[in-house]
């Protein structure tokens, strides 16, 4: 470590959104000549950190030094300047235009695309990329794009790269060819950042990792001096009491069952692998997982939004008939019980209609009942009010656009709605996505009322501590197969965590 | 049937002119992400703007002789410039800077150009103090209608070949008759106009070669088809919005002035420029937003637009008013096409209409 | 984010504003923008401004006959505003209208002129079925091709205008009377067949009843024809050969209304409208709710079109519409998609057109005087919106950010 030189040193950085500290005095080094895994669960704080040294985002508090040297960076133009690139998540290309066009975007001076197609080849083949710069982006696949996006960042001369989470979209295949292409720029002497929570990527890739929770900086280490139990500890800490109600399920049975469930997205990745559980009445089943890892899959293929490659999801009925979901109309899927309460990243637009007030909002699920051409307005208020009383959501009146409702108060108004429609299977996913812990035990204890009742309730959550607590039985997902599934009473949270980031946990290995 | 589609071709190329100039303004316009319905209205305020210009510069002379043809022309094309340039400085302010609806924006700004031009149409009209309905500024015209003298070098060395074949006995007679037809017609043909009709095409082929090979057209399709993208690779997407709308605006009024001036002699009559603008709407979408196939596109709606002159119809005014259908159902049968083919880069650029706003990001 | 100069001022999206604070934003543009006018009306005709404002009043209130018309035309403005609102409802930018009110009226003038010898009473049904099922058509024709292949609705059913202006165009020379014409003329002058029944005879019957009839008889009847004659002016309104589209229009409002806000369509066109991710959610049908709404749009299109034929003009030209297809777009826009604002909206356009029309004739100036202040108003009115919905502040939370 003695013999690197920091490239980038980050000290005291602090970033906050209204209330919520995304960064609190975050240390870190990155380093020429090295891979560097920054690694955290999700919130821990690993994105906003390097958008602040991408120029999306301006720390609080706190400095950057580049080469000794302290900078200022407050947009990406300046970030390239000081030769920093970050690929994104969601990649920042216009389809119409050919690879050439959109690694060029921006730039000033003479249109020459045959000598950028020139210097994009040399790139390409220091590298190892295959990029053919006359490619319309339309055309190319999800790894494809995201080559562009790396060559777009280093045909602008970049020293110090940032990918966040590239793998997230990538087929296994490419991504080893990315980590070849990688380890080859680590050789050339650049310094890489790459944000993960995957461990196998960790110990595959990097030369040193580093780690965030909760915001803060934890720690960092040399990749070969560390391993994936330690590394494990760092990311999840140690399991916090929560005192969440958990009783015992009465009279479990099953209620769907899910056979070899295959799914594909639209670019042709495997999204779900081979899934196969059941969910039995009057219990929690929780899922955990990273983030990505097919959860939103799955649930949307119990709902019937997903098409399936291959596979089945049955439906029991009370008296033991096993009744096929698949191929059925959402419509009809929902009529049997099944509600679907999903938060996506931006809380509005999946189950929600932001313009709409309250009481508008809970018609969504309703307004078909009956026969009459008029919709029945008087019931959706009364439920509204009920949903607002009950969940203590703050809002002026019923009357008020959702999306002017605050984050948690949009969750509470989907949740109630699915929650009073007195389901058969509650599917809830990220229900309780940054809201503040009042307000989660409230929705915690709205599930397990619904658990009482005999629902079977299938709760996809972020934070491993809630799901130890809350979940009668814990389903692991990584990477679209199940990684196992564990009775939530007395499972250690350091093993769930284990088999989130590789199949089986280390125990299977 | 030769001289009927030699007498053909021009008009289709006359017709064909105001309507390039305004669909290669609106592509321009429609590239950064615009939607300017309000090209109608901007093209009868080129019109009357530049009329408004001649009659000022008509009326200040003591006679007629005294006109400069320099100042003749530069006149209204100033006034008729600095006339368009405002109404798309308009549109980008209601749009880009307020964010208001671009189509309300652009039906709000064709009712107003249209009454503007009709309106001041009127009023001069009467302050000319003539009898006709109409307004005729025939001097000015006959500036703008300038030829350039292609044709007649062709006609004269057609006419001097003709006489060296005609010493040549009979059939040398006939073959000069010939090659002097050739030479007449292909002058009629393509070299027989005015200023305005080479600079419509120059403006088109340009814009063109600006959009497809050159830095300013890659930043400009950017802007148009992702501006977020467009913004975070640090392009200033609104001084493009403004700029592209305001030179298509400029360009689309040229059309205006030149319908005036040289197609119609100079003569401006109220409501005379018709449903031209919402043609060159159509022949955006009909030439896939290339400015340099409405050069030939313009011809074949401007022949799509007199076709019912030409077609003996005998006494069936009716059926005429069908073929005068034919260049929207085109394009109607164009704009399917090209959706239902689904290919990318024939598409109306992908943010078309849509305001930018940074923070909706 | 580039944030290296530094804008003077920030624009941020409003919070939750009283409903109020819209429409004060509101007004006060249309006042700033009507002061624009009367001064630029000043300077044109150079004429004090209590002047101008005088006569744009009398324009539309100046006489009965000038009232009536102000209702004729609000009721037709309004009729094609209400059927565009449910397709912009669900963001589909339907600006065909002119041409769907076009169909709407040609097919009502073919029922008159082929079904000439059939009586009323069969005829006038076969206009209503026909000019509805027209108009629809021309507005499911773009609606098909957007929800089955996304084709680009604002620059399909523009396009469609045209289509039906050439359209009416050819019928009314195959149809042309006299004979080289070229233009139709007004259709069964003499039998009315395909007239709406004109409610003036009702008027002439009660003071005929009250003067001759049994009542005349009766001892207070010369104080009820004294009333009747002082109250003539109200039986004109009543009773004018506008009155059955006025009503139709009425009726069709609240419909309309209550289509948007009570029914289960309504809802669904609202939905998709506002995320057509949720619709799919909850199990929408998309395609279908696009189809419906746009034959919905274009029927009642249709119907202004047959109102215009049957109600009032009793003929057909390709400018029968003259222009309320683009207008309308407007009026329905400015009403925020509120029927009931629409009566507004579009009693303030058509006020200011005949407002500026009356000016045109007082101070003999052109006729298009009205499509000017009818810009102006326009431009206001968009340019208002801005501040209802962002404000504007100095940059003083950045500064803060940046230390």
């Amino acid at each position: 470590m003695e013999t690197k030189v920091a490239s980038v040193k980050m000290r005291n950085i602090t970033k906050s959104f209204g209330p919520v500290i995304a960064n609190d005095r975050v240390w870190l080094d990155i380093y020429k000549g090295e891979i560097l895994a920054l690694l955290g669960e999700n919130g821990s704080g690993k994105t906003t950190l390097m958008n602040m040294l991408s120029g999306i985002y301006y720390p609080d508090e706190g400095d950057i030094f580049i080469d000794d040297k302290k900078v200022v960076i407050r947009s990406p133009k300046d970030a390239f300047a000081h030769r920093i690139g970050m690929i994104h998540q969601h990649f920042k290309l216009v389809d119409v235009l050919s690879a050439a066009e959109n690694i060029i975007l921006g730039l000033e001076g003479k249109l020459d695309l045959k000598a950028a197609s020139e210097k994009i080849r040399q790139i390409c083949d220091a590298y190892g990329f295959e990029v053919d710069p006359d490619q319309k982006i339309y055309d190319m696949s999800v790894s494809q794009k995201q080559t562009v996006e790396i060559v777009k960042v280093l045909y602008r001369g970049a020293d110090i790269l940032i990918l966040d989470e590239p793998t997230a979209v990538l087929t296994p295949q490419e991504t080893e060819k990315l980590f070849a292409v990688l380890r080859n720029m680590r050789n050339d002497g650049k310094a890489i950042v790459i944000i993960t929570h995957k461990m196998h990527e960790v110990e595959e890739l990097s030369d040193r990792v580093a780690v965030l929770r909760h915001g803060q900086f934890i720690g960092d280490m040399l990749t070969r001096d560390t391993n994936a139990q330690e590394m494990t500890n760092m990311m999840v800490g140690h399991s916090v009491t929560l005192n969440i109600d958990r009783p015992e399920p009465v009279d479990p049975k099953p209620r769907i069952e899910v056979r070899n469930l295959t799914v594909r997205s639209i670019d042709g990745i495997l999204k779900l692998q081979d899934v196969s559980f059941t969910a039995m009445s009057g219990e929690i089943l929780g899922i955990a997982g990273i983030s990505g890892s097919g959860q939103k899959e799955l649930l949307e293929a119990i709902a019937g939004l997903q098409p399936v490659e291959k596979g089945s999801i049955c439906y029991v009925e009370e008296d033991g008939t096993h009744d096929e979901l698949l191929g059925k109309d959402p419509l009809r899927i929902a009529e049997k019980g099944i509600a679907l309460s999903f938060v996506p990243e931006d809380r509005l637009g999946m189950g929600l209609v932001g313009a709409m007030d309250i009481s508008d909002n809970m018609m969504l699920r309703s307004f078909r009942k009956g026969r009459s051409i008029f919709t029945d307005r008087k019931s959706p208020r009364k439920l509204a009010q009920k949903v607002v009383r009950d969940l203590d959501v703050k809002t002026p009146n019923i009357e008020t656009p959702v999306s002017k409702l605050s984050g948690g108060n949009v969750q509470k108004v989907l949740v109630g709605r699915e929650i009073a429609e007195a389901p058969k299977v509650l599917l809830t996913a990220y229900a309780v996505r940054g809201l503040d812990i009042n307000s989660s035990y409230t929705i915690y204890e709205l599930l397990n009322q619904q658990k009482k009742k005999g629902v079977a309730v299938i709760y996809v959550g972020e934070d491993l501590d809630v799901l130890l607590e809350l979940c009668d039985r814990i389903l692991v997902l990584c990477a679209g197969k199940v990684s196992g599934i564990v009775p939530g009473r007395g499972a250690k949270k350091r093993d769930v965590g284990m088999m989130m980031t590789r199949l089986g946990g280390n125990s299977n290995e | 049937m030769f001289e009927a589609i030699l007498s053909f071709l021009p008009r289709a190329v006359s017709q064909g002119i105001p309507l390039l100039y305004g669909s290669t303004g609106e592509i321009i316009t429609q590239k950064s992400g615009n939607m300017n319905l309000g090209i109608p209205g901007v093209m009868y305020v080129g019109g009357i703007c530049g009329v408004i210009g001649a009659f000022i510069y008509e009326q200040s002379l003591p006679s007629p002789e005294a006109m400069i043809p320099f100042f003749a022309v530069l006149i209204p094309l100033l006034f008729c410039l600095l006339g368009s340039l405002l109404m798309g400085a308009l549109f980008c302010f209601l749009t880009v800077t307020l964010r208001a609806n671009q189509n309300v924006t652009g039906l709000a700004m064709t009712t107003f150009g249209v009454g503007f031009g009709n309106f001041f149409g009127g009023s001069l009209v009467k302050l000319a103090g003539a009898d006709m309905p109409y307004l005729a500024l025939t001097a000015t015209s006959n500036c703008f209608k300038k030829t350039l003298p292609l044709a007649a070098i062709l006609n004269s060395w057609g006419d001097s070949i003709d006489e060296a074949c005609g010493k040549m006995g009979v059939f040398g007679d006939k073959l000069g008759n010939v090659i002097d037809f050739i030479f007449d017609a292909f002058g009629e043909v393509l070299l027989n106009y005015s200023f305005l009709v080479y600079l419509a095409i120059i403006i088109a082929l340009i814009a063109s070669f600006i959009i497809n090979r050159t830095r300013t057209g890659l930043h400009l399709r950017a802007v148009g088809e992702n501006p977020a993208t467009a913004d975070s690779a640090g392009i200033n997407v609104n001084l493009y919005k403004y700029v592209a709308t305001c030179l298509g605006c400029m360009i689309a009024g040229l059309g205006g002035l030149y319908y005036v001036m040289d197609y119609a002699n100079g003569i401006w009559a109220n409501n005379a420029f018709g449903d031209r603008g919402w043609l060159a709407i159509a022949l955006v979408i009909f030439t896939v937003w290339r400015p340099n196939v409405g050069v030939v596109a313009s011809f074949l709606f401007g022949g799509l637009y007199i076709l019912h002159m030409y077609i003996p119809s005998g006494m069936n005014l009716a059926v005429k008013e069908l073929y005068k259908m034919l260049p929207y159902v085109v394009t109607i049968i164009v704009l399917i096409i090209s959706s239902l083919r689904n290919q990318r880069d024939k598409q109306p650029p992908q943010s078309l209409g849509l305001p930018y706003f940074r923070e909706d990001r | 984010m580039n944030k290296n100069r530094e804008p003077l001022f920030h624009i941020s999206k409003r919070g939750d504003m009283p409903w109020y604070f819209g429409w004060g934003v509101r007004a006060a543009s249309i006042l700033l923008a009507l002061l624009v006018c009367g001064i630029i009306s000043s300077l044109v005709t150079s004429e004090n401004p209590i002047q101008i404002y005088g006569t744009i009043f009398d324009g539309s209130f100046g006489s009965v006959r000038k009232f009536m018309v102000l209702l004729q035309n609000i009721a037709m403005l309004l009729c094609i505003a209400l059927a565009l609102t449910p397709a912009f409802k669900m963001r589909f930018w339907n600006i065909g209208g002119e041409g769907q009110a076009l169909a709407g009226a040609l097919a009502a003038a073919a029922c008159m002129i082929l079904m000439k010898d059939l009586p009323n009473i069969v005829v006038i049904p076969c206009m209503f079925i026909t000019s509805i099922l027209a108009g629809a058509l021309w507005g499911a024709i773009p609606a098909v091709f957007k929800a089955k292949f996304g084709t680009n609705e604002t620059l399909f059913t523009l396009m469609m205008n045209y289509v039906a202006i050439q359209l009416v165009a050819y019928f009314s020379v195959v149809w042309e009377n006299p004979k080289g014409s070229g233009s139709i003329g007004v259709i069964n002058p003499l039998t009315k067949i395909g007239w709406f029944p004109d409610p003036s005879g009702i008027k002439t019957a009660i003071g005929d009843f009250l003067a001759n009839g049994w009542i005349a008889d009766l001892p207070f009847s010369q104080a009820l024809e004294n009333l009747f004659i002082k109250s003539e002016w109200l039986f004109d309104i009543l009773c004018s050969k506008y009155t059955v589209n006025i009503v139709i229009v009425a009726l069709v409002t609240v419909g309309m209304y209550i289509y948007l806000n009570y029914t289960k369509h309504g809802y669904e066109i609202s939905v998709v409208g506002e995320s057509e991710r949720t619709a799919r959610y909850i199990g929408i049908k998309v395609d279908r709710v696009i189809l419906r709404t746009m034959l919905i749009s274009g029927a009642i299109c249709g119907l202004a079109g047959l109102l215009l034929v049957g109600g009032t003009n009793h003929t057909l030209n390709a400018d029968i519409v003259a222009g309320r297809g683009f207008t309308a777009v407007m009026v329905s826009w400015l009403a925020k998609f509120n029927p009931i604002w629409m009566v507004l909206t579009s009693f303030l356009l058509v006020f200011l057109e005949r407002g500026a029309g009356e000016i045109a004739t007082d101070f003999s100036l052109n006729a298009s005087y009205g499509d000017i202040l009818t810009g102006i108003i326009l431009f206001f009115i968009i340019g208002g919106e801005f501040f209802i919905n962002y404000k504007l502040s100095l940059k003083k939370s950045s500064k803060k950010e940046e230390k």
